[in-house]
């Protein structure tokens, strides 16, 4: 057992409308007014062209397991979860994130790079955080 | 800006790698200073600049010897940092803003020697959008784009622990270097999983040790004893703080951009190098710095490894001290990786390229440096002659 809590996100104003999202069931990113570009994750000025005329809006939830490592050494709080994915997901609409993998075994049989996840939320502290498992589960 | 008319006078790492529970991290960075300026038969006198990484940093560092600096960089971004300080030191000898740079490292990262815990901000962008996922320090995020890289361009499991095993090779004929026993494909894959698809022989060492560097004006290398190390061309760039969010988790775009720099304002291309030092935290960092670099084209890298080119008897001898994974590993081994391609340029390195029955001492020599994980880079073209 471990005396140790997982990490809890702390938000930051420019990451609030994220976490708010996140609450309601809802995976938010940020898209540029100016060039259109989605992006993640959240601040103030568009990577692409810098423009800071930029919106919130709703994800579709819809991913793909993009690149991952399944961790033997657990980070502390995690002592139960060994072996546990830590994952890279690219996002239908482009912006990609790091997230675990819910609802199928961690292992390099059962995690097929490009395999179609979608998003749920869990809680962890006092925000809910986006994890992604499998589409046909929901 | 060019650096040409700068060279490295000085070089010496401290007395002994590895495990130093006696040595605080302060003591490692003044051993390896008086190390260095012993090198270049220079005192802390000679001395009017000062490089090195926070904490302790160039004001404690500089008080610690008793050196008034005219000159100071703290430049803080990683294991490349050292990399860095020599660009920057090299640009203000040039500019007159120091005349004599010592570059310091010391590290206790196996001790752990009057260390604190390192944690993330929980509301930093990486305490909110990776550390929750049970983010753990190097192992379980530098590693992270592989298994992208491997489906895209068919790198295989052999190939990524055959990395390993070359540079083995070179430590085996390094006294210095931590692990020196030959190994095999098979002993990588059999050792223990530490973040699939890494195994303990993939991810780098944690030792203890320091290194220091005395960068100075080419016009005085005639007062030095040992023979000048030229600084022929630097570079350096960021790609992202979070390893999650590289524009493309197959390649290193600041590996690319820093390297470029370096070979243009060298006027070099790759067939005139000689030795090349990149720095292997992890073993597909050699993989990934050979394609930024332009060694290999993209997705060749893994093949031209495992086929022997980079072991000893190789057309391109890389990270010939044994590298991360069987040298040293403090925790910022840029230092190091300079100064195993400075020994190789004076012909003293312990596994030394050509020489006397092999035919001729490198060159030129390139250091690639990584710092963060693929947050920055570093980029050194170093050689025997000015350009």
């Amino acid at each position: 057992m471990s005396s140790t809590a997982k990490p809890e996100p702390v938000p930051t104003p420019d990451t609030e409308p994220f976490w708010d999202g996140c609450a309601a069931g809802e995976l938010r990113i940020q898209r540029c007014l100016d060039c259109g570009r989605p992006y993640f994750y959240p601040r103030p000025v568009c990577p692409a062209c810098g423009s800071v005329q930029v919106e919130w809006v709703t994800a579709s939830g819809e991913a793909t397991l993009h690149s991952y490592v399944i961790n033997h050494r657990p980070a502390p709080g995690y002592e139960n979860d060994a072996p546990y994915a830590i994952a890279v997901v690219q996002l239908t609409e482009g912006p990609r994130m790091m997230t675990s993998i819910v609802g199928i075994p961690n292992t390099p049989d059962d995690l097929v790079l490009d395999m179609p996840l979608r998003v749920r939320f869990e809680p962890r502290g006092d925000v809910f955080l986006p994890v992604f498992g499998p589409v046909a589960d929901q | 800006m060019s650096c040409q008319g700068v060279i490295i006078a000085g070089a010496a790492e401290t007395d002994q790698i590895g495990k130093l529970p006696g040595h605080s991290t302060l003591m490692l960075h003044c051993e390896a200073a008086l190390n260095a300026l012993a090198d270049v038969a220079l005192t802390v006198k000679d001395i009017d600049g000062i490089a090195t990484v926070g904490m302790p940093g160039p004001v404690q560092v500089a008080h610690s010897l008793g050196i008034t600096p005219r000159w100071m960089d703290g430049t803080a971004i990683g294991g490349t940092s050292f990399l860095l300080h020599v660009r920057h030191a090299a640009a203000a000898i040039r500019a007159g803003y120091a005349g004599c740079v010592l570059i310091t490292h010391g590290e206790s990262g196996r001790s752990r020697v009057g260390g604190t815990r390192w944690q993330q901000a929980p509301s930093s962008p990486q305490g909110q959008f990776e550390a929750p996922y049970g983010v753990f320090g190097p192992t379980t995020a530098f590693t992270l784009p592989a298994l992208r890289y491997m489906k895209d361009y068919g790198l295989t499991h052999d190939q990524l622990a055959y990395v390993a095993v070359a540079q083995r090779r070179w430590a085996a004929k390094n006294p210095r270097a931590m692990f020196r026993d030959p190994i095999t494909v098979d002993d990588v894959l059999a050792s223990r999983m530490v973040a699939y698809p890494f195994h303990l022989l993939e991810c780098c060492l944690v030792t203890d040790g320091g290194g220091a560097l005395v960068v100075t004006s080419a016009d005085r290398a005639a007062e030095f004893p040992k023979p000048p190390v030229h600084v022929l061309g630097t570079g350096e760039s960021a790609d992202t703080p979070l390893i999650s969010q590289m524009a493309d988790l197959t390649e290193s775009a600041a590996f690319r951009r820093a390297g470029r720099d370096a070979f243009a304002e060298a006027g070099i291309t790759t067939s005139e190098v000689g030795h090349l030092m990149i720095y292997d935290a992890f073993a597909h960092l050699p993989i990934y710095g050979l394609e930024a670099l332009g060694f290999v084209k993209k997705g060749e890298a893994g093949p031209f490894i495992s086929d022997g080119h980079t072991e000893p008897g190789g057309s391109l001898p890389l990270n010939t001290n044994g590298g991360g994974l069987s040298y040293t590993h403090t925790g910022m081994y840029g230092m190091f990786a300079i100064q195993e391609a400075v020994r190789q340029l004076r012909g003293e390195a312990a596994a030394q390229v050509g020489g006397p029955d092999g035919g001729a001492v490198p060159g030129i020599s390139v250091v690639l440096g990584v710092g963060g994980m693929f947050a920055t880079a570093g980029a050194l073209v170093l050689g025997r002659q000015p350009r």
